[in-house]
């Protein structure tokens, strides 16, 4: 355990694990985003309530999730390299803002995309969707930050702060709908519980999440490699990579 | 003074230098203290106008208008918070002493609100009366302030520690800073609502006092580690 998380310490390392990793996650978030959809919106029984409307919570409910999860995986990689100084770490911070932004916008949508019909409205200023959409600014305010420093690792130690400062936020969106009388319904998925949900209907949401993280992971891997690449330009191992596949 | 030289001096001490300096360079820049201040009246009178003068809007939208003004003064004063210690490199001797930062931090942000937060405090009544706010919500209203404006001052220092030593320093504070001020401006402008309703309001001031207890304990530390960071590049 301990040698793994020393070892991650070294891009170099990294680079050539996650070259190995990356088929594997790219081929298994496909296979199971593929399966999902065809199940979600063909498969699974429709609503008795809200009809085939419903079926757009295979995209909500996982894009939701993996929004709260990688700003939390943010700062937890923040706090890493502010303690351990690990460039891993801090190019980790870097690649997840834009993908985590990019999810929270998504949830946002399908959100406003389901309540047309559902709410009657686009839009409601309840707790859970006020507090995503400060989630959403938490993930600009990043992006903002990376943008404005130069130097790679102030950027990357002043972006951590923040996003442990922004931390406050997730449990708030967590337990919003509890703590508030909202519109927003309770979480669909609890690990201490079973869903409210049939299983016809709650498998394929499982599959989704699962090859979503999977889809987070690719992404994530490749602009880490990317982020690994730009800032190691100047060793060697990186000049011989460059060389060696421009002659390939 | 000189009998403190060869001792080290203590953290109440080091904590009322730092206030008094504050102070001071406050007090002989006056100006730069009463613009926000003008910003602030500026802000609030443009909804009657802008919006609508009726009696029955102005009552329910009073408070949040005063509350969003208060924010955007808070934050317009915050650039300078750091930016001329930065630029004259007082703050590098800062962070050189012995003492904690985290303390000398407190006693600038406490400084901060002393002169934006107070004044903006001491003038809501005011504006609370221009938007026909009734004397018992006016009253719930400078409660709300009194706990919030010292966590706008105590959040917002965060955001101007971070940027202090970039060009773009404004702008970007408020992009930082804005999304966690929302939470104080839900629970300040709730209080008021539920105030103005006859509702009790002692769960609502409670959380204010909550959130103010939470940044009053972590601000300093985080502020203390970003001006750190802003001025270890």
């Amino acid at each position: 355990m301990w040698t793994f998380f020393h070892k991650l310490g070294s891009p170099k390392w990294f680079y050539d694990i996650s070259g190995k990793w990356l088929p594997w996650f790219a081929a298994l978030s496909a296979i199971l985003l593929i399966a999902g959809s065809i199940w979600a919106l063909a498969i699974a029984p429709a609503d008795y309530q809200q009809g085939n409307s419903f079926r757009i919570i295979y995209i909500h409910v996982p894009s939701a999730i993996l929004a709260q999860s990688c700003f939390m995986m943010m700062a937890i990689a923040g706090a890493i390299g502010l303690i351990w100084k690990m460039k891993l770490a801090d190019m980790f911070v870097k690649a997840a803002a834009p993908v985590g932004a990019s999810f929270t916008f998504l949830a946002l949508l399908t959100g406003a995309v389901w309540g047309k019909p559902t709410w009657g409205t686009w839009w409601v200023w309840d707790a859970r969707l006020t507090s995503m959409l400060i989630l959403l600014f938490l993930y600009f305010g990043v992006m903002a930050l990376q943008a404005a420093i130069e130097d790679f690792a102030t950027a990357a130690k002043a972006s951590a702060v923040l996003a442990l400062v922004g931390m406050v936020n997730i449990p708030i969106i967590k337990y919003s709908v509890e703590w508030w009388n909202t519109l927003h319904q309770p979480a669909t998925f609890k690990l201490t519980e079973k869903p409210a949900m049939p299983v016809e209907m709650w498998v394929p949401l499982l599959v989704m999440l699962i090859g979503f993280y999977c889809f987070f992971a690719t992404v994530i891997l490749l602009r880490t490699r990317n982020e690994i690449l730009e800032r190691e330009r100047r060793t060697s191992w990186v000049k011989k990579l460059v060389s060696e596949e421009a002659v390939a | 003074m000189s009998t403190l030289v060869s001792e080290t001096p203590s953290l109440s001490h080091v904590f009322s230098t730092v206030l008094k300096r504050d102070l001071t360079l406050a007090y002989r820049r006056r100006q730069d203290l009463v613009n926000p201040l003008i910003f602030f009246v500026i802000v609030v009178s443009l909804f009657p106008l802008g919006v609508s003068p009726e009696k029955s809007f102005l009552q329910e939208a009073g408070a949040g208008v005063v509350w969003v003004a208060a924010l955007l003064a808070t934050l317009l004063s915050l650039d300078g918070l750091f930016r001329s210690d930065y630029d004259d490199g007082s703050l590098e001797q800062m962070i050189l002493t012995p003492q904690p930062l985290f303390i000398m931090v407190l006693a600038k942000i406490f400084a901060h609100w002393l002169v934006t937060g107070v004044p903006l405090l001491i003038l809501s009544p005011v504006l609370g009366i221009m938007m026909h706010l009734e004397f018992e919500t006016i009253k719930v209203l400078m409660l709300t302030l009194l706990l919030g404006t010292p966590v706008l001052s105590l959040v917002g220092a965060i955001g101007a520690a971070l940027t202090v030593g970039l060009r773009v320093g404004g702008v970007l504070i408020s992009l930082l800073i804005l999304p966690l001020y929302i939470p104080v401006l839900i629970f300040g402008t709730g209080t008021v609502q539920a105030a103005a309703n006859m509702l009790p309001v002692d769960g609502y001031i409670a959380l204010l006092g909550a959130i103010l207890a939470l940044s009053l304990t972590m601000s300093p530390i985080a502020t203390a580690a970003a001006l750190r960071i802003s001025l270890s590049s």
